[in-house]
């Protein structure tokens, strides 16, 4: 994935390193893990509003007459139900049902969608697209777009001080092509934190001024920037399913509980027939949310149990921050993917109990 | 970075405080700092036996598991309770209210083997680098 090669830096490195952000390599890129600290910037998104530099996800353009079969034929959701404006939750499956990639799909215009992939599926993806494009053109604008996420209760406010687009009107998964800042800007009501909150697709050269112009005017609500490390316990807590947690080449969208994604019954689609089967035959695997009764935090690859018997693994854990408490998704053994289940997820040797509970393990109150 | 004179530090960066026979550790503070937010500690009982250079206990940051080494070898006669229920004195204060164990050492002379705050320094500026 990552290879000997230098990790790459988004257009936005500069102002990571000015503002003092302790930089990781994570998909090939070199990103901000935090900048304050992680909780600190976790509790901003969840009171306020942060900032997040996502610039190293990629957009695929898929555009010509054929768009929106191609569009079809690679994802499981029912791309007729996207009207222009309108951005979908959707993935990417192989014939037999693994997830390539999960991602966002937008509609511009019948003849014109783009997908935004994860960062390090990029290069797969775009081969992927490329391998089933049918009549379609694919290219592939991520070098040349920044992408920041502006997320919290007080980031629409934050916004319209920057824009005369009508951002408080744009509905949860639409957008609008407008400027921020005085640039072209494509403005998403969408995100990945649980809160309410938008994606900004701008220029690469845009991006530092839009940056920097959202935390000025962003200062007297406590807009902070947001490092990938509380995007993590963010999207956690919301679980969000993150690739290379939840998902891989070798899980499928019903067993990761994204049946609703998933249009069995629409149009054929790449996978849908294994899918179907899977519907019929249920699940190998089921993920379900996990909350720790004992000390410890369950981290990724810890084997879930029952009566002591390994039934599955843990994809991703955390110490909530919102919640104070440890959670957790993980794979399990259908059987025991029931609400109230007592399991035990073993750390270092120790069975610490666990019981399952609904998710999302955090949901903010709609006010909207 | 505040690494203080009186202390002897272990390249894993835990610090040890010496008192004649006995001697408290903690992590230090470039290592708190390096690790970022600290949610959950284990650390060993009463009574056990600490062997230098093997895990002593784990520390955990939202992101990350890291195990905290025996600077030096000893029988654990204190462990710092506090820090179950409020692990993030460990990033407020890692010298002081955010110390680990207390132990009586097998081998007083291992306390040689340990850097000084100079040589600490000078280590963590070349890990640095």
């Amino acid at each position: 994935m990552t290879g000997d090669a230098a990790p790459r830096r988004t257009p936005l490195w500069d102002a990571h390193r000015r503002l003092g952000a302790k930089l990781i390599e994570f998909g090939g890129w070199e990103m901000p893990v935090s900048y304050r600290g992680i909780l600190d910037e976790h509790r901003a998104v969840r009171t306020a509003a942060g900032l997040f530099d996502v610039s190293h996800m990629g957009e695929i353009e898929v555009t010509g007459p054929q768009a929106a079969a191609t569009c079809q034929t690679l994802t499981t959701n029912d791309v007729r139900k996207l009207v222009d404006g309108q951005v979908q939750y959707t993935l990417l499956c192989r014939p037999d049902g693994g997830v390539v990639d999960d991602v966002t799909l937008y509609r511009h215009a019948p003849d014109r969608f783009f997908f935004c992939v994860n960062a390090s599926n990029t290069a797969k993806d775009l081969a992927w697209i490329c391998e089933h494009a049918g009549g379609a053109t694919i290219t592939d604008r991520s070098a040349a777009t920044a992408l920041l996420a502006l997320q919290g209760p007080r980031a629409a406010a934050i916004l319209a001080r920057l824009t005369s687009a009508p951002v408080v009107s744009v509905q949860s998964f639409r957008f609008v092509d407008d400027r921020v800042a005085g640039r072209p800007t494509l403005i998403s009501r969408t995100g990945y934190t649980g809160e309410d909150g938008f994606e900004l697709y701008v220029a690469a050269e845009d991006a530092e001024r839009l940056w920097d112009a959202l935390l000025e005017v962003g200062e007297g609500d406590d807009l902070e920037p947001v490092g990938l490390g509380a995007r993590d316990t963010l999207r956690l807590e919301a679980a969000l399913p993150l690739y290379g947690h939840e998902l891989d080449d070798a899980t499928t969208p019903l067993a990761a509980g994204l049946t609703r994604f998933v249009a069995l019954d629409g149009d054929d689609f790449l996978g849908r027939d294994t899918l179907r089967r899977e519907r019929e035959r249920g699940s190998a695997w089921r993920l379900v949310g996990l909350e720790l009764r004992g000390p410890g935090i369950a981290r990724q690859g810890y084997p879930v149990l029952a009566d002591g018997a390994a039934i599955g693994q843990v994809t991703s854990g955390t110490q909530s921050p919102t919640l104070g408490k440890a959670i957790a998704l993980a794979y399990v053994d259908p059987a025991h993917a029931t609400p109230d289940a007592a399991l035990a997820v073993e750390i270092r040797g120790r069975a610490v109990p666990a019981v399952v509970v609904p998710t999302p393990f955090y949901k903010r109150s709609q006010r909207r | 970075m505040n690494i203080p004179e009186a202390l002897r530090y272990s390249e894993e960066h835990e610090w040890v405080a010496v008192d004649g026979t006995t001697a408290t550790i903690g992590i230090t503070d470039f290592a708190q700092d390096e690790l970022g937010d600290i949610v959950f500690v284990e650390l060993p009982a009463v009574g056990a036996t600490l062997q230098r250079s093997k895990p002593l206990g784990v520390v955990e940051s939202v992101k990350a598991v890291s195990d905290v080494y025996a600077p030096i070898g000893g029988t654990v006669t204190e462990v710092n309770g506090a820090l179950a229920d409020h692990p993030e004195v460990i990033n407020e204060d890692p010298y002081g209210k955010g110390w680990m164990v207390r132990v009586r050492l097998a081998d007083p002379s291992e306390v040689d083997g340990l850097m000084t705050a100079q040589q600490y320094g000078e280590f963590i500026a070349k890990e640095k680098a």
